[in-house]
């Protein structure tokens, strides 16, 4: 009587589990599924009015398109060069504030308040150091260097990796704070009896109980790379200099000339590029993690 | 032993220079924003007077950035909060997008994270396998189809067209489950014992149990959109509800024709993101701690 009563109540409980996801799946099929579906059969036809099935027309115009090409090699190359960057940098921090070092709950302190400092509040800070005539310039030049034109010159990617790590290394600094004090005591003792050293064990026992956690922070700087484009617009406007013309100027260039189809099979092409970059990143973490996972 | 104690030093010293740098754009704007108007168009006139058509306007050639104002004063502030009711306009606009967002964002986020982390199965694994893939899409995806829909729905020029879909993005779901689904088994099935039903559950054990991480993930959201740039520029591009722009997307534009005043209304602006930090910071390492890794 009373098991019968209770898999009844555990079957209400199944039932209730479920419907907490319906207010979220609807939103999200209502805001992103179904339209996503409608942007990816607007990537395969000429236009929304005749309807008319050209295949993959639409892509090979966009990867022949110089702004798309532009834009998406200069994307490409920020993101390749600022993740590893604030994973690696993030890393090292972590592990120097593993160390009894005093004053340490404020320097973790300073290096997350970048966090929570809104870009557009101190975008004219970084616009005096990195200006023409600006202070960066300035103190090259006291020291001999030549002035560099870094908001209109291939030097702009410098600047805005430098924000970029700005914002980013504190977040990824305290996850792997927290994974590095996950890692079983015991394990690093036996390391220490058999006489390991201190890059013995961190390359060879700390990485790999780390391995999860550098998937996720490379995965969560992978995603806010792509939001450059804030801090790129607020330092430069929305004609940049050629180097800092990113994805999102080219989405909201094609945007402004209603060019549906240009628009569909970017985000289109996009999309699975992030799903490859993730099937890869997952593969690898499967492969390196494994025997460390329990 | 003792090489250890100077290598201890040099650790010391790299890091305390590393923090203060990380600290630097943020004190700078704060001390220039006591500044008089006169003084920082001296200082920093140089930057915006190429930009206008008229060109050798400017009569210091350098930029020259300060620490301390050569006389403090309140000027701007009286400016930005009194004077010039603009920038307030733009504030209360962004209060108006992100706070809607974020407790919406947050009560969907409760209710489903819940969902997921009660009763493991199949195809909720695959419900959130899906949501992680949804995560990982950048804005450049994404605004194509909440464009269509709010097109569709002519919610395109209004506030609703940003906020609707940004409450149902999956990143705080994402977060909370995986806090949520540490929750002991043991305690919920003392509550059940104790007649508790599914709502009490949630609210009387998830809810406070999760504490820490909900208003972690509330003040990770709210930063986000309060830096918002993107949606506004795709979504509101109308006149009148160029009007109804953010703060963070109005202050590009005040950079280049109120320099006097952009440093006061980026001070103006960092204050209820700040407060939240230096109220909440160990609320907030707590929640990012918490969430590390995309699988466990």
């Amino acid at each position: 009587m009373i098991s019968l009563k209770g898999k009844c109540g555990r079957r209400g409980e199944k039932i209730f589990s479920y419907a907490c996801l319906i207010p979220s799946i609807v939103g999200v099929l209502i805001f992103f599924v179904v339209p996503f579906g409608i942007v990816v059969r607007y990537s395969v036809i000429k236009n929304p009015v005749t309807k008319e099935y050209v295949g993959l027309d639409n892509y090979k115009a966009l990867v022949h398109n110089t702004a798309f090409r532009k834009a998406a090699r200069n994307t490409a190359m920020f993101s390749a060069i600022s993740v590893p960057l604030a994973v690696v940098l993030a890393l090292g921090l972590a592990v120097l504030l593993e160390r009894k070092i005093p004053g340490k709950s404020a320097f973790r302190t300073f290096f997350l308040s970048p966090l929570m400092v809104p870009t557009a509040s101190v975008v004219l800070v970084w616009q005096v150091l990195f200006h023409n005539h600006g202070t960066v310039n300035q103190v090259a030049e006291m020291f001999g260097g030549e002035p560099v034109d870094w908001l209109k010159s291939t030097k702009g990617q410098v600047v805005i990796i430098l924000m970029f790590l700005w914002k980013n290394i504190g977040y990824n600094m305290i996850l792997f704070m927290a994974a590095l004090s996950n890692i079983p005591r015991d394990m690093m003792e036996v390391a220490e009896l058999e006489g390991a050293g201190a890059w013995y064990k961190f390359f060879h026992i700390k990485l790999r109980y780390l391995s999860p956690t550098i998937l996720f922070v490379f995965i969560l700087s992978l995603i806010n790379s792509f939001k450059i484009f804030r801090e790129v617009y607020l330092l430069t406007g929305n004609y940049p200099y050629d180097k800092l013309y990113m994805l999102q100027h080219f989405m909201n260039n094609t945007f402004n000339k209603l060019d549906y189809q240009k628009l569909s099979a970017a985000a289109v092409l996009f999309a699975l590029v992030m799903i490859v970059i993730m099937a890869v990143l997952l593969i690898l973490e499967n492969i390196f993690g494994k025997d460390v996972e329990n | 032993m003792k090489r250890r104690h100077i290598s201890n030093i040099t650790v010391t010293v790299i890091v305390a220079l590393g923090a203060l740098l990380f600290l630097l754009p943020t004190v700078l704007t704060i001390a220039n924003s006591f500044m008089t108007s006169s003084e920082i168009s001296a200082n920093y006139g140089a930057m915006y007077s190429n930009m206008t058509d008229s060109e050798k306007t400017y009569i210091s050639g350098d930029v020259n950035l300060k620490f301390i104002p050569d006389k403090v004063t309140l000027d701007q502030y009286r400016s930005v909060l009194i004077t010039n009711s603009d920038y307030l306009v733009k504030f209360w606009n962004s209060v108006w997008l992100t706070v809607p967002i974020t407790v919406f964002q947050l009560l969907v986020a409760i209710l489903t994270s819940y969902g997921f982390s009660r009763y493991p199965s199949k195809v909720k694994g695959i419900i959130f396998f899906a949501y992680i893939i949804l995560m990982i899409m950048p804005y450049q995806v994404t605004l194509v189809p909440n464009y269509l829909v709010a097109k569709r729905f002519d919610l395109l020029n209004k506030r609703s067209a940003i906020i609707l879909p940004a409450i149902f993005s999956p990143f705080s779901i994402f977060l909370l489950t995986k806090v949520m689904r540490r929750v002991p088994a043991s305690y919920v099935e003392a509550a059940k014992l104790d007649g508790a039903g599914e709502l009490q559950i949630l609210t009387r054990i998830y809810m406070p149990l999760c504490k820490n991480a909900i208003i972690s993930i509330g003040m990770l959201v709210f930063i986000d959109y309060w830096n918002m740039v993107e949606q506004p520029l795709i979504l509101m591009t109308s006149d009148e509800a160029k009007a109804l722009h953010p703060l963070s997307v109005f202050l590009s534009q005040i950079n280049t024709s109120d320099v006097g005043l952009a440093f006061a209304v980026g001070v103006v602006y960092m204050i209820p993101t700040v407060l939240m930090f230096l109220y909440g910071e160990d609320c907030l390492v707590d929640g990012i701690a918490y969430s590390g890794g995309i699988k466990g």
